[in-house]
């Protein structure tokens, strides 16, 4: 009798640490989307900032995925780079350098896109978090929320967003926003029921000096 | 006051007054009944009280004295423990200073023998005596008186001469004797050194023996002392055991800084070697390896020290015979000795993933990677740390060993302290219960004074007609026995 409580008793015991020492999904998951549309181009030079303090944050086994937005952003070949960082600390360190290097060759030869597709990005970067399946979600937009689509492109339709914590970045004011203000609000507005109603959360950060407080990945 | 209480609801103070006037005669018609339930409520709580302090002090006595009964046992097995060793001491030292003793005392008889023969062969020679200088002086005399005469005057020269020569070569002699006798003396002073320097070795041997068994008197004393559990040896035993305690502690406390630091060496570096994602529980498993480690050396500690019997917490490896103590103790130190290797190059690969993580965060910030000078000194000190600190918590079984002996004794003195405390309370609680159920009978005499009072008088003014009458009666006014 006891030998067979203490075969159960080792059982038990090796099969909870078993089960304990499983690795567990990567904690967080941060996809950047860069509006690199003419009339936000120029902001691009920030994005580099937002890059680097994502990179300093993130830990290893966190997932990061950068991509640009242009005139059809629902494609692979928007995607500046996607990695999940390596569980050594050395080498996670090794592909953060590498990513802030891709991020800043991309800023130093970006050229200004025609059409702007936020939807097919934020789809995109949903699809990829998804699939990595890390314990956060995060999508970064750092644009001006403007979306203007090329003809025949559909996007009016709702987003599946569960668990997604969408953050508008750096949302600039555009020369009609000046002239009607509401024209601004209206848009913030427009893009945080369309997050809410998937299921996401929604927030804005335009100040970056807030950054760090802001996103407390 | 609630409408449906009132009996006439538009006049509430007619009403209150009814019912209170109600109460008191309810009260009145209850007083015995209610008396002896007040009673027998606070006498049911103090006896309950009293029989569990009883029962609390009970099981404090027995506590007492097992934690006395395991007090006196250890300090018992701790004074054989020494006298033990005080015997191998003494053993070693016999056999060391006075088993040479026959070889000594030979030794000591070969030189007393030697210095005897010097010393009779160095005796002094008497010089020639005076008659020879006068037996010369007198020939000198009569060779002048004979001057006259040639022959005998040549023969009393020739005699003086000889006698001369005869003085001359005596006087030779007699020096000669004396420096073969001054380098004889000359040559017992080493000898005597030699003997001196014997006889101190032998008086340091014999007054460490006897320093050694005088301190063995006073451990024998003592141990009759535990062995008839005198009081005094109690009091003694548990001071010791209260300062071993507190001063275990202490140490052991720092012990616990010195784990702390070790583990932030090897945890981050762990991190590389395991992985940063996966988890065990809450933890980390880097840091759970981290921990492992650490208590893995403490481990090997523990046992490298019962194997050298510094320590005697394993009573199994105690027993086991001196070879296999001897081999445990070496593969215990080299296996330290590994984790201690591992544990340096762990902390040398911290330093390199710190600078690695700064020189990161100088490139992410848009600055140029800046490596700080003499950077190489945190490096070898991380890594002398790294190494030393496993042999340093090896240490750690000594105030270990001393905590857990002597935590048993304050733990138990401790918890009859504690249960002597909850006796004293519920007592108390026993008192105040018994009082409480008195003040509570006489509030509920007050209530109701007034139809006592009443009582009272119709009592009096009917005992003093029975008084008229010939027999008497007393109001009862005295609380109600249960």
């Amino acid at each position: 009798m006891s030998e067979r409580l203490i075969r159960a008793w080792t059982v038990f015991v090796v099969g909870a640490l078993t089960l304990g020492c499983t690795t567990t999904p990567p904690g967080t998951g941060v996809f950047l989307l860069l509006d690199t549309s003419g009339t936000y181009a120029g902001e691009l030079a920030g994005a580099q900032t937002v890059v680097n303090y994502l990179l300093g944050t993130l830990d290893p086994g966190d997932s990061f995925g950068v991509a640009r937005i242009d005139g059809g952003s629902f494609s692979e070949k928007d995607i500046l780079l996607r990695m999940t960082f390596d569980e050594r600390p050395s080498v996670a360190n090794d592909q953060k350098r590498r990513a802030m290097q891709t991020v800043s060759n991309f800023a130093d030869t970006v050229s200004a896109a025609s059409h702007t597709d936020i939807t097919g990005g934020v789809m995109q970067a949903v699809e990829w978090l998804n699939e990595v399946g890390p314990g956060r979600r995060t999508v970064l937009i750092f644009s001006d929320l403007e979306e203007d689509l090329p003809d025949g492109f559909i996007r009016d339709f709702p987003i599946e967003l569960a668990g997604v914590e969408v953050i508008a970045i750096n949302v600039t004011k555009l020369q009609p926003d000046n002239l009607d203000p509401r024209e601004y609000l209206a848009r913030l507005e427009r893009w945080r029921e369309r997050v809410e109603s998937g299921g996401g959360v929604w927030a804005v950060i335009n100040d970056m000096e807030r950054l760090p407080v802001a996103l407390t990945l | 006051m609630p409408s449906w209480l009132m009996v006439w609801p538009d006049r509430p103070g007619l009403s209150l007054l009814l019912e209170v006037v109600f109460l008191i005669f309810v009260m009145y018609g209850a007083r015995g009944p209610a008396h002896r339930m007040i009673q027998g409520i606070a006498k049911a709580l103090t006896q309950g009280c009293k029989l569990t302090a009883e029962a609390i002090r009970g099981v404090q006595v027995r506590l007492t004295e097992r934690t006395r009964e395991v007090l006196l046992s250890e300090g018992l097995q701790e004074t054989e423990r020494q006298i033990d060793e005080e015997f191998r001491r003494i053993a070693a030292s016999v056999d060391r200073d006075l088993g040479a003793y026959p070889a000594l005392h030979r030794q000591l008889s070969d030189q007393v023998h030697r210095i005897d023969e010097d010393y009779r062969r160095a005796t002094d020679t008497p010089p020639l005596p005076e008659a020879w200088t006068e037996t010369i002086q007198a020939a000198g005399a009569l060779a002048e008186r004979a001057s006259a005469q040639a022959p005998a005057a040549r023969a009393v020269e020739a005699l003086r001469v000889a006698i001369q020569d005869a003085h001359d070569d005596a006087m030779d002699t007699y020096l000669e004797t004396s420096r073969e006798r001054h380098a004889l003396l000359a040559k017992l002073v080493p000898t005597w050194r030699s003997m001196a320097e014997t006889l101190q070795r032998v008086e340091t041997a014999v007054s460490g023996i006897f320093e050694r068994s005088r301190h063995l008197d006073r451990l024998m004393d003592s141990y009759r002392e535990i062995a008839v559990k005198s009081d005094a040896a109690e009091r003694a035993l548990t001071s010791s055991s209260v300062t071993q305690f507190g001063i275990s502690g202490i140490v052991l406390f720092i012990a616990l800084l010195g784990g702390f630091i070790n583990f932030q060496l090897i945890a981050l570096p762990m991190s590389e070697m395991v992985g940063a994602t996966s988890r065990l529980g809450s933890m980390q498993t880097s840091d759970v390896a981290a921990l492992v480690i650490i208590l893995v050396e403490i481990t090997m500690g523990l046992f490298l020290m019962e194997s050298l019997r510094i320590t005697r917490l394993f009573p199994v490896i105690g027993r086991l015979d001196r070879t296999t103590r001897i081999r445990m103790a070496w593969a215990t130190f080299s296996i330290l000795l590994i984790l201690a290797g591992i544990e340096s190059s762990l902390a040398y690969m911290r330093d390199m993933l710190a600078a690695d993580r700064i020189a990161l965060t100088q490139t992410l910030s848009g600055g140029a990677v800046q490596r700080p000078e003499f950077m190489w000194i945190p490096s070898v000190g991380q890594m002398v740390m790294g190494f030393i600190l496993p042999f340093a918590l090896t240490f750690v079984a000594i105030p270990f060993e001393s905590f857990i002996h002597s935590g048993r004794i304050v733990a138990g003195q401790v918890g009859a302290g504690i249960l002597r405390m909850v006796a004293f309370a519920v007592q108390l609680a026993g008192f105040a219960a018994d009082h409480v159920g008195k003040g509570l009978k006489n509030l509920y005499d007050i209530v109701i004074f007034l139809p006592l009072k009443v009582e009272d008088v119709i009592l009096a003014s009917r005992s003093t007609a029975k008084v008229t009458t010939g027999s008497v009666a007393k109001p009862d006014r005295t609380p109600t026995a249960a």
